[in-house]
């Protein structure tokens, strides 16, 4: 009987230490960050965390990167808000995302970072229907209305007044979306909140809203698929997997009244604007004549203060420089993979904004 | 342990016993204290295997309450913010920070129990096939393997043919129905799981039948029973509680399914008003939006999903096992 009543004591000790343990592992940021800033403790590999949109692109950087300069880079292509909470945590050295850093974000993060555009990407509107060989034209006004549910036929008035001249289907309008939180789906609702007070008021912007119509697809590929599958359908994509995956998508019509076709070149064209210092700006609904209208940065974040959880002034020097590389000749590497390459602007305003990061106070580049 | 058991053999001379006896006795001692101290031994063993099966247990027991505790600190700032309202609250907005679970809630029951209902002709079909009809043979072995095989088959497949061969199936027969050909939706969802959740059910239901006492199907047929009056008054009767036992298996396979269902069912936030309407389920929601839920209620009402749907199960099993009980 005794035997089972120390047991059961050290059964009861058991659990309370188990749990104890699985809580402070769910919720301890805190304590995780001392003993992960120990595992980034080998100076000759820099870490990094975050959007899934950079993952090709910064493969190939980093992979050129290593030849020439032996510096390993471990990305783990988490999603936006991943790195943003790894770099929050300071497991990783910078964090990459598709959305600057939100208020309560940057509250978290506990001191100040800085954003350096590194590419741009666009989502497009892509569609079937099949029998229509011109490509589509949408105002801002249509595509709202559209992803609003208030449009639910192709040969809608609106939609035909736009499109002069095209033979539209009398079938129902599909809306796909995507159904995971994304910063494509951040670039997109941010446009839409732009262009429509209707959108702003009852959706609003986010990595994941609460849609009014339409089906959900995980990832570029899923939205992909139902658009594929489904005659009628209409939904938004990176351009890089339209491209790659040969779909039609529509022309858009910018802020300056021109219908234009999501690529490269209009792209980096939509950021070539006045960009502001902290190069926090949102490339939707671009003021520039050439640029097309749901562009969007991709921003690496950094801390601003780089003497933090005993890093070296050496290892901060070295991720600095990456950077630099990444914004100038790194730009290369861009356009073969779709990306956008900055424009020269953009490059101006990162470089100054990294000349401001610092190591105990002092700047790392000169 | 050991000087206890020795003194204990030379303490016994000294009791009113006669010298004759002690001499017997002294001089079968050693052996006995031999025979003794392995007797011990066995028993030691016998105390820490049981005591380690003890702990092994006690660590699922403490497992389980771990994620339950886990589940509910996590949730907390939902369920303080939220309330109960979250249970039926209708909307699911992470903009407005609005989060209602009904939906998903609605979403996950449908699809599994349509598809509980869909696969159970197939299943019970197989399970007495196998069990009743040919238990032997190379075309049962093969057929058996295939039911097994079925439940191999990593999920994310089951949702990629889903996508591409049952979606076209399901819209030209929502086409021919009248209702906007989607594809995607409840329907499908059911369908896939339908297929997936077939081998637990058949596996445990077919060796359920085998099981069956030969000299009761005997006595049937003796009496002039025919094969089906024997499964229907003998063989279903007598396994009732294993076959209900597979069929809650199946059930727990089908709530918790994640993969497969995302990529069929649509991933709608909207309240379901059909079959054939797009929805979601509560697993397929946690792993879509909890990578990227950067606020702070947004994270703890994904988390109290997970804990809507640990209590659904639970409460689920706990009803099965009263019915099986009262089956057995």
């Amino acid at each position: 009987m005794k035997l089972i009543k120390n047991l059961a004591l050290a059964a009861i000790a058991v659990a309370i230490t188990g749990s104890m343990t699985l809580t402070s592992c769910g919720s301890g940021a805190g304590s995780k960050s001392d003993s992960a800033s120990a595992a980034g403790g080998e100076d000759n590999t820099i870490l990094g965390a975050g959007s899934t949109f950079d993952n090709p692109l910064f493969s190939k950087m980093f992979s050129e990167y290593n030849k020439t300069n032996g510096l390993k880079i471990n990305y783990q292509s988490i999603g936006s808000g991943g790195g943003i909470k790894a770099l929050t945590d300071k497991t990783v050295d910078f964090g990459a995302s598709d959305a600057p850093l939100s208020d309560d974000q940057a509250k978290a993060l506990g001191g100040a970072a800085v954003h350096i555009p590194v590419t741009a990407g666009a989502v497009v509107l892509s569609y079937n229907l099949p029998g229509v060989k011109d490509t589509l034209m949408l105002t801002p006004e249509v595509l709202a209305n559209i992803f609003m549910g208030n449009i639910k036929k192709w040969n809608d008035p609106k939609i035909a007044a736009i499109n002069k001249g095209v033979k539209l289907p009398a079938t129902d309008i599909v809306v796909a979306h995507r159904t995971d939180g994304s910063g494509t789906t951040n670039i997109f609702t941010t446009y839409l909140t732009k262009v429509s007070k209707d959108w702003e008021t009852k959706v609003g912007k986010g990595s994941s809203v609460n849609w009014p119509v339409g089906l959900g697809g995980k990832g570029n590929e899923g939205v992909a698929g139902s658009i594929k599958q489904t005659p009628g359908a209409i939904g938004y994509i990176e351009l890089a997997y339209a491209i790659q995956n040969n779909m039609a998508f529509a022309k858009i019509q910018n802020k300056g009244g021109n219908f234009i076709t999501p690529s490269i070149a209009s792209v980096t064209a939509a950021a070539n604007i006045d960009i502001p210092a902290d190069a926090k700006v949102s490339l939707t609904n671009t003021e520039a004549a050439d640029g097309y209208p749901i562009s969007g940065f991709s921003w690496v974040i950094i801390y601003q203060e780089q003497k933090y959880n005993n890093r070296s002034a050496d290892r901060a020097k070295k991720m600095l420089t990456l950077v630099q590389w990444m914004i100038h000749d790194g730009q290369q590497y861009g356009a073969p993979l779709n990306y956008a390459p900055l424009s020269a602007k953009a490059v101006s305003v990162g470089d100054a904004l990294l000349k401001t990061v610092t190591y105990d106070g002092k700047p790392v580049l000169q | 342990m050991d000087t206890s058991i020795n003194k204990d053999v030379i303490t016994r001379p000294e009791d009113s016993l006669g010298r004759v006896i002690t001499s017997t006795i002294n001089a079968t001692s050693v052996r006995t204290a031999g025979r003794i101290r392995r007797s011990y031994r066995q028993i030691r063993t016998e105390n820490v295997f049981r005591k380690t099966l003890i702990i092994v247990s006690l660590c699922m027991v403490v497992l389980i309450l771990g994620i339950l505790f886990t589940l509910i600190v996590q949730a907390f700032p939902s369920i303080k913010a939220l309330g109960a309202g979250y249970l039926w609250g209708k909307t699911w907005d992470p903009v407005q920070d609005v989060y209602g679970a009904l939906p998903f809630l609605l979403g996950t029951l449908l699809t599994s129990f349509l598809g509980l209902l869909i696969s159970l002709p197939f299943s019970f079909a197989v399970a007495i096939f196998l069990g009743e009809y040919y238990p032997k043979g190379w075309l049962p072995n093969l057929l058996k393997n295939a039911v097994e095989l079925i439940a191999a088959v990593p999920s994310v497949i089951y949702g990629f043919w889903g996508l591409a061969v049952l979606i076209p199936m399901v819209q030209s027969l929502e086409t021919k129905m009248g209702v906007p050909p989607v594809g995607y939706g409840i329907f499908s969802s059911a369908l896939v799981l339908s297929i997936m959740v077939i081998p637990y059910s058949a596996s445990l239901g077919r060796s359920m039948i085998t099981m069956v006492p030969s000299s009761l199907k005997e006595a049937a047929y003796s009496l002039g029973a025919t094969r089906w009056e024997v499964i229907r008054s003998v063989i279903i009767p007598y396994t009732k509680s294993g076959l209900f036992a597979g069929v809650l298996l199946s059930l727990g396979r089908a709530l918790g399914e994640t993969m497969a269902v995302t990529m069929v069912i649509g991933n709608t936030t909207q309240m379901p008003h059909s079959i054939f309407d797009t929805g979601n389920t509560m697993a397929s929601v946690i792993a879509n939006e909890l990578g990227e839920a950067d606020k702070r209620v947004y994270n703890a009402a994904l988390i109290e999903l997970g804990l809507v749907l640990f209590f659904v199960t639970v409460i689920i099993n706990v009803i099965g096992k009263k019915v099986i009980g009262k089956f057995s």
